[in-house]
């Protein structure tokens, strides 16, 4: 029992003193000074205000990505106690005293730090020699670009952290596989791949491509594993199992987690409120929740509504009338009806308000108990101001020619009967039967005698003229080409009518609708709605003064300048080293060819290498070139304003190809002493450019020491790149 | 519908009048011949979709692609007969394509469509007999087919662009063939050299020679001047008969006082244009446009000043002629809004690192803003500026930046979304900020008659490539409502071919939805099944002998079919035009052939299973029967949609075909 006292308790521990080494090395290059600059540095002002508004506990939606990037930062204020208050408008401004810039920048640069071990690490699992690694750790360690972007509040540094993590613990994962499957570190490590791949996703969708990636090798592996035929079938099938419990299972649930905490965060209403739903900004705390908390949920006859368009865009907008008539002529020669005009009107109005009522019947207010409008039913809608019908005829629309007109009508007894009769389709309904109800239905109104569809005309420019107070169009679309969001329309605001007479009845729409019964959303129809929206919310395509297009990245024709100092010369420029580029390039350039030539003469049957150096060279430069590949050419596709930036993943993979190259030409290729040490000698010497590179664009990268406008002259290499100087 | 655009390019062809269209031009060469062939004498205009033909022998054009489109069976049935070694297979696959309303719809009408179907499923059959020579290389029949191949693959290329995706599948095809050549031993290095110049010779020397000479064939028969001549450049107008360039007699030397229009060198760069309308507000100084335009127009005529003297003297006919010289500083006024050509240091509208480029001032007077020194390339100073030939960079006084055109498509607002202008404060040298004098107008000068430098062929081969590709790739969107490429395989939404009204005729392209659900099916069994058998055989189970064939027929055959579908439909994913509906068509043709393979492999397998060779047959036999008279029966439903139908719309109760709108989107 106690056998465990018969022996001395040993603890051995071994330390790699080269990991320590590089991960001190690696901090201190990231967090030098880390609270300098105390200005706002380039996208710091876009990512400050999501940090200051999870501070606030406000609601936002940036389509960007997703929200557990935000989230880190926003953590590091958190425990920098930041409570939110900084106006986020200007690159450049100074920080105020309440804002804990050094905890708001540590995580970024605590990721970018851990890239450094990170990568030793991974040359290592790829079975490279520890003095590879090292070089490969150096060159990262070494690499201005990475500084940069570590040291101040952005994304970038995260992301790479979280593939390099997802790649390493594949790699460890992958190495265990062969003497212990099912072990401890086996599953620590394949869940640890899923883990460091959700969070990657989860911190910008670029992570996305290098998940693919890591699944389409494990895909591979598994495929060779298939055909091993010491397996047996069920052994295959638990491993199968295993895999897409870490590989998929794991990392939709961290996903799923990330929204979760997200929304639960974030439960006050704010700025972003209108692109959602009634139903979402209903479920959040102030805004419209205050206005629609207590709304009988059923509409019924006599009800008293707004409707609010679903497509809201360019805007959001309530349908609306007001006592202004079309004009009897347009500029263009066209005649109108002459009747109320119907607008949609992006503000909240009285306006706004309109009855349903039964066409059988007379009266406005709701009978008791009331009678619930239904799928299918045949309603008017009464504009509760000015008490018009909402009507649409055979007259061409102000804007749009081809649709009709939709006015209130008036009689002007000239031959134009009212034809104000409508037909409700809930458009989400579970049964044909379904109850019509407040924010949660979406409502399709069918003119009855022409089968027109009730639409905002949702294009740019659809707002009507002066005469119609720039508001926007609203017509009846004869030619409904399916389903689409600007003809939808669901109840924002409701109550249930009560008076008689038209003056009371202005006195009663006037009032704010109030009482007491709350409608919640469940997380996954939150999450639903929120992702789409994430996903497809396109800002405008704005172009920036340092934009840049995919192909100026590979050689670095491009710059961003991210910080000036207000009086000196001193800057902050992503400006990548040079050398490390350069080389970068020239060893996946040698890589393809090499492996070219390898895989032809193989295919004759004449090898080269040995087997076991062969399937290293196969093994770490699909993972090298497949992860530059996979983060580097989508861009081409991409029709986003695009950063330098966003090409650090990519170099990231390429650098760690240099010293794979390297080795395997010394290895391989220098067969003579005489050629091996002279080849030492190359590197030796192209390290120290490496460094006198880095040393030489340090101040660009760290923002210090002030440089004088010649020296800055000197550091403009190449023409493309943007190096301000201040003119005398 | 579609029939107004290359009914008309048929037309031009026959009346030899210069056009231009994002697409090559085989097609509509090969309607156009038809049209002539069948007596249609290019009168009728072409103007919108339901104009009635009246008296214009169109028959002759639409029997052609009907042809064309009816080929497809045969060829599709030979294919799979080809892959599948199975009658079967090959009769479910022609049966398909006989009774699908889509693709009879699609070929009964003046389109590209069936011809670039023609082509590319000639193409697929001609790579498949070739890969069944494969046993017999160097032998007659393999060079047919070899040399069919590349044919087709030029024909297809030469239809439209999205043959480059059956090209992508043959070269894919190609390789793999190669790399198993390699690998075989027994073929000494020599032999395999031939295989390879064999195969560069036949896919893709042919193909590029036969797609060049289409190009002479367009551009010889095309020598009158008509609506494209403005997307190309100078020297190629001059080639035109009508152009006004063509056999030009004007002022060889720039003077002051000129009347000129400036071309921008680009591919399909444009005329520098002014008008009426000022750039809203919020984009740079609310200044008049300046822009790059296609067409001629008056609004591109502008008059050379001098820097610091007026107009006054410059227009008194006594005065002497002064000719404008390389680093002249001058002044270019718009004639017809009298504004000068003007920058700053204001952000241009698109291309926001650049400065917006305007027209300033009221009737030729303006600021130090409106001077530019002129420049041309590899000159001295002092030189005389030769109208046409010499090249000419722009510089903005002030500012130092070059007058250039960014080659965007300004948005809406414009109203006639012409290209932006910008004044570029990067001093690269490239042809965006290269101009040239085209037209000239001096009276006071004598007029020279110049043969501007002929381009030779090359030149304007590359020059047509590069304006198709920069106008159909700067094509703005519409923000209409257009179909996405996942409405596709479901056939969720069709196109009105012709018709609206109750009363109308109406034609409606939209597959046969019960063959199109039946495609969209068996492309996930398909992949099941695939997998499975990849799996098995990975895990080295026995197989019988039949069930070794019927595997090969799933992965080689069924694969191939498999990577021609995904290659035909997923680019469209990441395309930003604008798409329809018929895109889908040529991916259609491959889940057909797919269709046909896998429904026979899968009866094969149960048959197999099921041991007495009778009941084998029958129940082989009965599911066959019954997949056939599914898709006859879905066609009688169905036909009206591509022969035509008048009377209410389905939608309407009433209607002979309102139980047949399965899904709320159609409209017919």
């Amino acid at each position: 029992m106690l056998g465990f006292l018969k022996k001395p308790l040993v603890v051995t521990v071994e330390i790699n003193m080269n990991l320590v080494a590089l991960t001190v090395m690696g901090l201190i290059s990231r967090l030098w000074r880390l609270s300098y600059p105390r200005a706002v540095v380039f996208d710091e002002v876009y990512y400050g205000q999501f940090v200051s508004l999870y501070m606030k506990r406000i609601f936002f939606v940036d389509d960007s990505g997703p929200p557990f990037g935000h989230m880190l930062l926003a953590l590091g204020g958190y425990l920098g106690g930041f409570d939110g208050n900084f106006l986020w408008n200007r690159i450049g401004a100074e920080y105020s005293m309440n804002v804990p810039v050094w905890s708001l920048r540590l995580l970024p640069a605590l990721a970018g730090a851990l890239c450094v071990p990170l990568a030793y690490q991974i040359l290592v699992e790829l079975q490279f020699s520890h003095c590879t690694a090292l070089g490969a750790a150096l060159l990262i360690l070494l690499e201005n670009s990475l500084i940069t972007q570590s040291r101040f509040m952005l994304l970038e540094s995260i992301l790479i952290f979280f593939i390099l993590l997802a790649v390493l613990s594949y790699l460890k994962f992958y190495n265990l596989q062969r003497h212990s499957s099912f072990s401890g570190s086996w599953w620590f490590w394949l869940f640890l791949t899923g883990v460091a791949c959700s969070c990657a996703v989860g911190v910008k969708y670029m992570g996305l491509f290098t998940y693919i990636l890591l699944l389409t090798i494990a895909g591979l592996h598994f495929w060779h594993m298939i055909g091993d035929q010491n397996l047996s079938n069920v052994a295959l099938l638990c491993h199968f199992l295993a895999r897409g419990l870490g590989l998929v299972v794991m990392p939709v649930a961290m996903y799923l987690s990330f929204f979760y905490v997200h929304l639960i965060l974030l439960y006050r209403s704010g700025p972003h409120d209108q692109i959602m739903t009634s139903a979402f900004q209903a479920s959040l705390e102030g805004g419209l929740a205050r206005i629609t908390q207590g709304q009988p949920l059923e509409v019924a006859y006599g009800s008293q509504i707004t409707l609010r368009n679903v497509l809201g865009k360019p805007m959001q907008c309530w349908l609306h009338s007001h006592t202004n008539t079309y004009p009897i002529r347009y500029e263009n020669g066209r005649g109108s009806s002459h009747q109320q005009q119907v607008t949609c009107y992006p503000f909240k109005d009285v306006n706004n308000w309109w009855i349903v009522k039964d066409p059988g019947m007379q009266q406005l207010v709701v009978s008791n108990p009331p009678r619930p409008v239904r799928h299918g039913h045949i309603v008017q809608l009464v504009h509760g101001i000015t008490t018009r019908y909402l009507n649409t005829h055979d007259v061409a629309a102000p804007l749009s020619p081809h649709s009709q007109e939709v006015s209130c009508y008036i009689d002007y007894n000239i031959s134009m009967p009212a034809q104000n009769l409508w037909r409700v389709e809930i458009v989400n309904r579970e049964s044909d039967t379904d109850v019509w109800k407040t924010i949660l239905s979406e409502v399709r109104f069918v003119h009855v005698n022409t089968s027109a569809v009730l639409k905002a005309s949702g294009f740019l420019g659809a707002s009507l003229p002066e005469w119609g107070y720039r508001q926007l169009e609203v017509v009846g679309e004869k030619l409904s080409k399916g389903y689409h969001q600007s003809m939808v329309w669901n109840v924002e605001e409701h109550r249930y009518g009560k008076s008689q007479e038209q003056k009371e009845r202005e006195v009663e729409l006037h009032s704010p609708t109030q009482m007491d019964i709350s409608k919640n959303l469940s997380f996954m129809a939150k999450f639903t709605e929120l992702q789409w929206k994430i996903l497809t919310l396109k800002n405008e395509d704005t172009e920036h003064k340092y934009s840049s297009s995919a192909l100026d990245w590979i050689t670095m024709d491009t710059n961003i300048a991210y910080w000036l100092h207000p009086t000196s010369g001193a800057q902050i420029h992503l400006l990548g080293n040079v050398v490390t580029w350069a080389s970068a390039n020239i060893a996946a350039l040698v890589y393809t060819c090499l492996s070219l030539w390898y895989l032809i003469r193989r295919r004759r049957k004449i090898y080269d290498i040995p087997e076991d150096a062969w399937r290293l060279w196969v093994s770490a430069g699909g993972i090298c070139i497949g992860g530059w590949a996979v983060n580097y050419l989508p861009f081409f596709l991409m029709e986003k304003t695009l950063f330098l930036y966003h090409y650090l993943p990519a170099l990231t993979f390429q650098v760690l190809l240099i010293p794979i190259v390297l080795q395997h030409l010394g290895n391989h290729l220098c067969r003579s002493l005489l050629l091996k040490s002279m080849f030492g000698a190359l590197i030796v010497a192209w390290f120290s450019s490496v460094y006198l590179v880095y040393c030489t664009f340090s101040p660009v990268t760290y923002g210090e020491p002030s440089l004088s406008a010649t020296e800055l002259k000197d550091l403009r290499w190449k023409d493309s790149w943007n190096i301000l100087i201040r003119k005398q | 519908w579609d029939e107004t655009h290359f009914g008309k390019m048929g037309s031009y062809y026959i009346n030899r009048t210069f056009f231009f269209d994002v697409h090559p031009p085989l097609g509509k060469m090969l309607i156009g011949l038809a049209g002539y062939l069948s007596g249609y004498d290019g009168t009728f205009p072409f103007q919108k979709p339901g104009d009635r033909y009246e008296q214009h022998n169109y028959v002759g054009m639409r029997g052609f692609c009907a042809f064309l489109g009816s080929c497809l069976v045969p060829f599709a049935y030979l294919t799979v007969l080809e892959l599948s070694k199975s009658l079967p297979a090959a009769l479910l696959t022609a049966f398909i394509l006989i009774f699908d309303t889509g693709c009879i719809t699609l070929s009964q009408y003046i389109l590209l469509d069936p011809i670039l179907m023609f082509f590319l499923m000639g193409a697929v059959l001609s790579m498949v007999k070739c890969n069944s020579c494969a046993d017999r290389p160097f032998s007659a029949s393999w060079w047919l087919w070899l040399s069919l191949t590349g044919m087709n693959l030029a024909g297809a290329m030469g239809v439209k662009f999205v043959g480059l995706f059956i090209v992508l599948l043959v070269g894919l095809n190609t390789v793999c063939d190669l790399w198993g050549l390699l690998g075989d031993l027994s073929l000494s290095l020599v032999m395999f050299g031939k295989h390879l110049l064999a195969r560069v010779l036949c896919l893709i020397l042919l193909p590029l020679a036969l797609y060049t000479a289409m190009f002479a064939v367009h551009f010889t028969v095309l020598n009158k001047s008509g609506p494209g001549d403005g997307f190309f450049s100078s020297a190629f107008q001059s080639q035109l008969i009508g152009n006004n360039l063509h056999n030009v007699s004007i002022p060889e030397y720039l003077a002051y006082g000129s009347v000129v229009t400036m071309k921008n060198l680009r591919m399909a760069g444009g005329y520098l244009h002014s008008h009426w309308h000022l750039y809203p507000e919020g984009i740079g100084a609310r200044q008049q446009q300046v822009t790059a335009y296609l067409h001629k127009d008056l609004n591109n005529l502008w008059i050379i000043k001098k820097h610091n003297s007026d107009t006054a003297d410059l227009s008194d006919p006594s005065s002497p002629v002064e000719f404008v010289r390389h680093g002249d500083i001058i002044r270019l006024e718009h004639k017809e809004t009298s504004r000068n050509l003007h920058s700053h240091q204001h952000e241009a509208p698109l291309t926001r690192k650049h400065f917006q480029v305007t027209g300033y001032g009221i009737n030729g007077t303006g600021d130090s803003n409106d001077f530019w020194r002129i420049e041309v390339v590899g000159r001295k100073t002092g030189k005389l500026i030769k109208v046409l030939r010499s090249q000419v960079r722009l510089t903005h006084v002030a500012t130092g930046c070059i007058l250039g055109s960014s080659g965007k498509t300004l948005p809406k607002w414009q109203g006639w979304e012409q290209v932006e202008v910008t004044c570029t404060p990067y001093l690269k040298e490239s042809p965006n900020s290269l101009w040239n004098f085209e037209d000239h107008i001096n009276p006071k000068l004598p007029n020279i008659s110049l043969d501007v430098l002929k381009p030779s062929f090359a030149e304007i081969l590359l020059e047509s490539h590069m304006v198709m590709i920069r106008v159909g790739y700067f094509k703005p969107k519409d923000n209409e409502v257009t179909s996405k490429p996942w409405h596709w395989p479901i056939n969720y939404q069709g196109l009105r071919f012709s018709g609206v009204n109750e009363t109308d005729y109406r034609v409606y392209l939209l597959g046969n939805p019960v063959i199109w659900w039946l495609n969209l099916v068996t492309i996930g069994l398909y992949l099941l099944i695939a997998v499975s058998t990849a799996v098995v055989l990975k895990r080295g189970v026995q197989l019988t002998s039949e069930l070794k064939e019927l595997s090969r027929v799933v992965l080689c055959g069924g694969g191939q079919i498999m990577l021609g579908w995904l290659l035909h439909y997923l680019p469209f994913f990441m395309m930003g035009r604008v798409l329809y509906f018929h895109h889908y068509f040529p991916a259609m043709l491959f889940s057909s052939m797919l269709t046909g393979i896998t429904w026979d492999t899968l009866l094969k397998f149960c048959a197999g299973y099921l041991s007495p060779s009778t009941t084998a047959r029958r129940v082989y036999e009965g599911g066959f029967l019954a997949l056939v008279l599914l898709i006859v029966y879905s066609f009688y439903l169905f036909h009206p949609l591509s022969y035509g139908m008048v009377g209410p719309m389905a939608s309407d109760p009433s209607s002979p075909m309102a139980g047949l709108r399965w899904m709320d989107s159609w409209e017919f």
